[in-house]
């Protein structure tokens, strides 16, 4: 009946002798696949596009509708010079924004905190208040681009901060749209920008869905990132696996406020990695949003179908990029961004070549731009919905991803769920491992990295990689600003509104509306950061996990 | 006559969160047989200079990625110095460019492992180091 069929015997004495292929989550790569590895694994899904469970995409007609969003990542030093850059990378094509924050904003401090000397402005833009936001965001048109905030500790307070600025400039916050970030539980296990406990953590994201729910139906509150998670030592599977259950400990948390699923389900989002092989990235985030889709409509019994879409943006793969040959990334740059292509992905951002360096120039940024550009321009990657759907290899490997993340979600299950294995650092352990194998079989060169283990250059030339410089007087700058701040506003209203804050959080309240009046009234980031402090605490983290005790 | 293992601490300074690095290097120094104390992120200069006496560490090494390696670094020496540790093996590693490298080993930090170095360069840059 089919071609592949016929050819099986022929490819499988062929294959007798050839070494074995078995990608990173685990599944044995055959030389050939036909129509019958399509059926073993329990067939293609038939559905198309925009039709649940959403294998093909999540709308009919994907990019020839509208193309992915193309959202570099981005902001350095103070809020005007992340500004001028917005508004470079708007010129240059750019349709969304994706803020960068520094160190200090991340993790709660002011930038005049001692635990902010040297990384004030260094990674990303310094905020300390609504001042800063309302200079960021100065003359771009927020129903034009949408704007994504990648902060989690300090989330809850940025996004009422955003909020409140967009209020500020006569914006009807119940049509706004948005990101945040705003996944602690991943933070926990890798990039580490946490706050406060685990309890409260994970309290504060249900008070942004919930608040989010009532008062900005069209913001999304939440990106949950596999991405960061597969960076730390993840492979592609248990990228979706834990993604999939830290989104499930939200829904339930915001569930247990007495919300309806469909109140808030297609407002989560998710950030997902794009390195690695490209067939098991694109199968991983087919069996992802076939996945994603039975999960809210069947168990979780939801009656709007787009409250089971996995929207995404993919992107990224910082992991995959490497200091050695560093222009190789360019090239490495191009495959990731047709993996999130082929991958069906909403919003795509990519690392740009020069960040195993630094953080990145204006040219980087753009070249990063332009290779987005160029696959819808010249390459024809907007014209077809899922091309690669109906591929007995696709098809096949896709139908063996959702197994395996099914089976591994069951395993964090069996460990008392998410929460409770974030909390215990049993992921933490599990990620660390698996990074400390990656490494060797990166030095044994059992797994193939160019320019790193093979094809490397015997005098390795000196890079030409430009470094984004740090501006040192930027960091006075924003303390004195700060301290301005601190003088005009008035000193009893902020008091107040912190005073109130601490009150919600200590009587179990959302506390959201106490953070829309603290920002409006000038509070800085660590003095609000600081007020929950005093009631949640601060998160320890459990390093004696990590082999140590030996 | 059984010998003193080798001990190490190891520090994440300040607020950067990329401990991927930190924890293959522990795992890598645990299995050459060195005793080895990771503090955990966001330590502050202080907290790692009493750790680093309280554990009588013969290596203290840093990890710092997220390009604040020169303010941390100055801030560490002087306060190691202050607790006479000027005799021990400073180490530190990370997003680290070329210009800064030589700053750093002229600021007592002997070994500095950039971004892509080999956990075996560590662990032999240590022995030798401390012969």
């Amino acid at each position: 009946m089919s071609v592949g069929k016929d050819n099986e015997p022929a490819a499988r004495s062929a294959s007798r002798g050839v070494r074995p292929v078995v990608n990173e989550s685990g599944i044995e790569i055959k030389p050939l696949y036909g129509a019958q590895d399509v059926a073993a694994t329990g067939g293609m899904d038939e559905s198309g596009p925009g039709e649940a469970p959403f294998t093909r995409g999540i709308h009919p007609l994907m990019y020839r509708q509208r193309p992915w969003t193309m959202r570099q990542y981005t902001g350095f030093a103070n809020a005007a010079d992340t500004n001028k850059r917005f508004k470079y990378l708007i010129a240059n094509g750019q349709t969304g924004l994706n803020v960068a924050f520094d160190l200090a904003t991340q993790c709660g401090y002011d930038s005049d905190a001692p635990e902010a000397m040297g990384e004030v402005g260094r990674v990303g833009m310094a905020v300390d208040t609504l001042r800063d936001f309302e200079i960021a965001f100065d003359g771009i048109d927020l129903d034009a681009i949408t704007v994504s905030l990648t902060i989690n500790g300090a989330a809850a307070i940025l996004i009422a901060m955003y909020l409140a600025m967009a209020e500020k400039r006569g914006y009807d916050v119940a049509r706004l749209r948005g990101t945040a970030q705003n996944d602690i539980l991943k933070e926990f296990i890798g990039r580490g920008t946490w706050v406060f406990p685990v309890d409260p953590s994970v309290k504060l994201v249900a008070d942004t869905i919930e608040y989010c729910a009532k008062v900005a139906p069209k913001y999304s509150p939440v990106s949950v990132c596999g991405y960061h998670i597969r960076e730390s030592g993840a492979t592609p599977a248990e990228e979706m696996a834990y993604a999939f259950a830290i989104a499930k400990a939200y829904a339930d948390a915001t569930l247990a406020r007495g919300l309806d699923i469909d109140e808030f389900a297609g407002r989560l989002s998710f950030n997902f990695n794009v390195f690695g092989n490209l067939f098991e990235q694109v199968a991983k985030f087919r069996a992802g949003r076939r996945l994603w889709a039975k999960i809210i409509l069947d168990q979780y019994g939801a009656k709007n179908p787009a409250s089971g879409w996995m929207r995404m943006i993919a992107g990224g793969g910082g992991f995959g990029l490497t200091i050695e040959q560093p222009e190789n990334n360019i090239m490495r740059g191009a495959y990731y961004a047709l993996i999130a292509a082929l991958g069906g992905a909403q919003t795509m951002a990519l690392c740009c070549y020069d960040e195993a360096y630094t953080i990145p120039t204006p040219k980087a940024q753009r070249i990063s731009l332009r290779t987005m550009q160029l696959l819808i321009e010249e390459m024809g990657l907007a014209d077809t919905v899922d091309p690669l759907g109906g591929s007995y290899y696709i098809e096949t490997l896709t139908n063996q991803m959702e197994q395996k993340i099914v089976e591994i979600m069951g395993w964090v299950d069996a460990n008392g769920g998410i929460v409770k294995a974030v909390a215990d650092g049993l992921i933490q352990k599990r990620v660390s491992e698996y990074a400390y194998q990656r490494q060797r079989a990166l030095e044994s060169g059992v797994l193939r990295k160019v320019g790193v283990n093979c094809y490397t250059e015997s005098e390795e030339e000196n890079p030409n990689v430009e470094l984004h410089p740090y501006d040192e007087m930027g960091a006075l700058e924003q303390i004195e600003s700060l301290r301005r701040v601190r003088a005009e506003r008035s000193n009893d209203a902020a008091e107040r509104a912190l005073n109130a804050l601490r009150a919600d959080a200590k009587a179990g309240r959302n506390v959201m509306p106490a953070l829309m009046e603290a920002v409006k009234a000038y509070a800085s980031v660590g003095e609000m950061t600081s007020a929950m402090v005093d009631v949640y605490g601060r998160f320890k983290e459990p390093t004696r996990l990590w082999g140590l005790a030996a | 006559m059984s010998e003193r293992k080798i001990r190490v601490l190891l520090a994440k300074p300040g607020l950067d969160g990329h401990d991927v690095g930190a924890k293959v290097v522990v795992q890598a120094l645990i299995e050459a047989g060195f005793d080895v104390t990771y503090t955990g992120l966001r330590q502050t200069p202080e907290a790692i200079a009493k750790a680093a006496q309280a554990a009588d560490a013969d290596v203290i090494g840093l990890s710092i990625l997220s390009g604040a390696h020169l303010p941390l670094c100055r801030r560490i020496r002087d306060l190691l110095l202050d607790r006479g540790l000027h005799d021990k093996l400073w180490i530190v590693g990370g997003n680290i460019p070329e210009t800064d490298r030589m700053v750093l080993r002229q600021l007592g930090y002997r070994g500095v492992f950039p971004t892509g170095s080999r956990t075996e360069e560590i662990v032999s840059f240590i022995r030798e180091n401390l012969k």
